[in-house]
């Protein structure tokens, strides 16, 4: 992106939400040479700040590690809000009433409000001790919590609850992982990392419970002990952490009449039904290149995108090019790097060896790379993510070779 | 304080202070300077953070790991002086340290 030099800007941008997306997106504007006013809303009461260490340090490194320091934002001129939310948006005015009772006119609107844990539909599940993991505030209370607690249940095997399950253990913390599905990350990984990953923590001594089925949890003075399920088995726990997904939060934006389906609907700008209104980050769904319909990505890779495409469209710049979409994880010494979409590929090709901790899965459409799950293997992960941008065909012998260069593997 | 000079993408100079124990990543980052991404925040995951040392500031840092060379390897527009900025950190004899960010850092 280009410094652009442009007369001063009158327009106003209210940003909703003070999370990875909307604390990219102030920066961004800045960067692109917006001169209007910026006012960014956050809910919580901490600046925007890097999530990935709340799960993957919650016990001993820096939670606290802030997008941009304090000080940035006044620098900057960008008015941060924080601990005032947005309650309603009126579209025609052109208008958003706040929690302190206060309303703000905008020319451009952007909602960045995220998504929230999802509830566990489970009788106990408001007892102390059954926290869930998405703020800094969740982290800070969950640390506490492990430090002076004794065994932890998690509840639901996403890579949020295997991420902290590996923390745990690392840590010497007991830690029985419950998934109801019939294996770990079902929704999110092959069904091939899946078992290497389970198979990785339960040399690690955790113990995981696939097709497990959470009926209620128990407690004694409010306080929970254990967690019930289905077939009667009762797990003994001081902490029960509930991480079965996240819902996105677009009750503002249903509200306010913008096209919603489990998530903003939003184009490859960002950009809502209503035109002076911009949505980006978990709360949308958006569409991705070579994918039919529109996708909820819960990335900060996604967000960081929509933050730049946003952007442009805010500033008048060219529209940026599309991303190959990914994310990471840390589980254990495993660096997971994934990119693409992981749906039921018809070809998979491992490469390297799960038993060493490096290795990567390379899914594949007749030689066309559609995913790649890689650990411990950025080369593997960097060149699956420019082949699934290219679309060169691969040799899946070749590729399954470790002895040959990657690059020669590509058909030409 | 060290400065630093980077070189961006548009063909202007920026030099600012970076503290040391900081990294060329964090300076760009908290100057708000275009082209370094950042993604990942520094811990070497995302290679969005892709400069070019100038070569009398290559000997100031510490050679690359394994990890940082894998991901260069298959960046886009990656030469024989491409660094991760994230892995570069600013000590006391950083002297006229001059990067050129990537075009390619999305």
């Amino acid at each position: 992106m280009t410094q652009r030099r442009v007369s001063p800007d009158s327009r106003r941008v209210v940003v909703v939400g003070g999370g990875h997306a909307g604390g990219t997106l102030v920066g961004l504007l800045r960067q692109a040479g917006f001169t209007g006013e910026i006012v960014l809303f956050g809910q919580e009461t901490d600046l925007p700040y890097h999530r990935p260490p709340l799960s993957k340090k919650f016990i001993d490194g820096d939670l606290e590690h802030w997008l941009r320091p304090p000080e940035f934002y006044p620098e900057q001129d960008i008015s941060v809000r924080l601990g005032e939310s947005v309650e309603s948006v009126d579209p025609v005015a052109r208008r958003v009433y706040t929690s302190g009772a206060q309303t703000i006119d905008y020319d451009v609107l952007v909602l960045a409000t995220g998504a929230e844990p999802r509830r566990l539909p489970a009788p106990g599940a408001d007892l102390a001790g059954v926290l869930t993991l998405r703020t800094l505030a969740d982290a800070r209370v969950l640390r506490k919590a492990v430090i002076s607690g004794g065994p932890i249940a998690i509840i639901g095997g996403g890579y949020v609850g295997l991420e902290v399950a590996a923390v745990a253990r690392a840590g010497g913390v007991e830690v029985t992982v419950i998934e109801r599905e019939e294996r770990v990350l079902a929704r999110v990984a092959s069904s091939r990392l899946s078992e290497i990953l389970a198979a990785y923590h339960r040399e690690r001594d955790t113990t995981i419970l696939t097709g497990a089925q959470v009926v209620g949890l128990s407690g004694e003075d409010g306080r929970v002990q254990g967690v019930l399920l289905g077939d009667g088995t009762r797990i003994a726990c001081d902490i029960a952490l509930v991480g079965i997904g996240a819902v996105p939060r677009d009750e503002l934006a249903v509200a306010a009449g913008l096209a919603c389906e489990q998530g903003i609907l939003v184009d490859g700008q960002a950009r809502t039904s209503d035109p002076a209104i911009f949505a980006i980050g978990d709360v949308t769904r958006r569409p991705l290149p070579g994918v039919d319909g529109l996708q909820r990505l819960e990335s900060i890779p996604s967000a960081v995108e929509q933050a730049k495409q946003a952007t442009a469209a805010i500033v008048g710049a060219q529209p940026v090019h599309p991303e190959v979409p990914w994310f990471w994880s840390d589980q254990f010494d495993l660096k997971l790097k994934i990119a693409g979409i992981v749906s039921a590929p018809p070809g998979t090709v491992l490469r390297g060896d799960p038993a060493s901790g490096r290795f990567a899965l390379f899914h594949h459409t007749d030689g066309r790379i559609t995913a790649v799950e890689s650990a411990n293997s950025p080369g593997d992960f960097m060149a699956g993510k420019k082949l699934i941008a290219g679309g060169e065909r691969v040799d899946p012998v070749r590729l399954a070779d470790p002895a040959v260069p990657l690059r020669g593997a590509v058909i030409t | 304080m060290p400065i630093i000079t980077y070189v961006l993408p548009d063909g202007t100079e920026h030099a600012v202070d970076v503290p040391p124990g900081q990294t060329v990543m964090d300076g760009s980052v908290r100057n708000n300077l275009p082209g370094i991404v950042a993604e990942c925040g520094g811990s070497c995951s995302c290679a969005t953070c892709h400069v070019y040392v100038g070569p009398e500031s290559q000997a100031f840092f510490d050679e690359m790991t394994d990890e940082e060379r894998e991901l260069l390897e298959f960046a886009d527009g990656t030469r024989e002086d491409s660094r991760l900025s994230c892995q570069l950190v600013i000590t006391s004899e950083c002297k006229g340290v001059r990067v050129t960010v990537s075009a390619d850092n999305g």
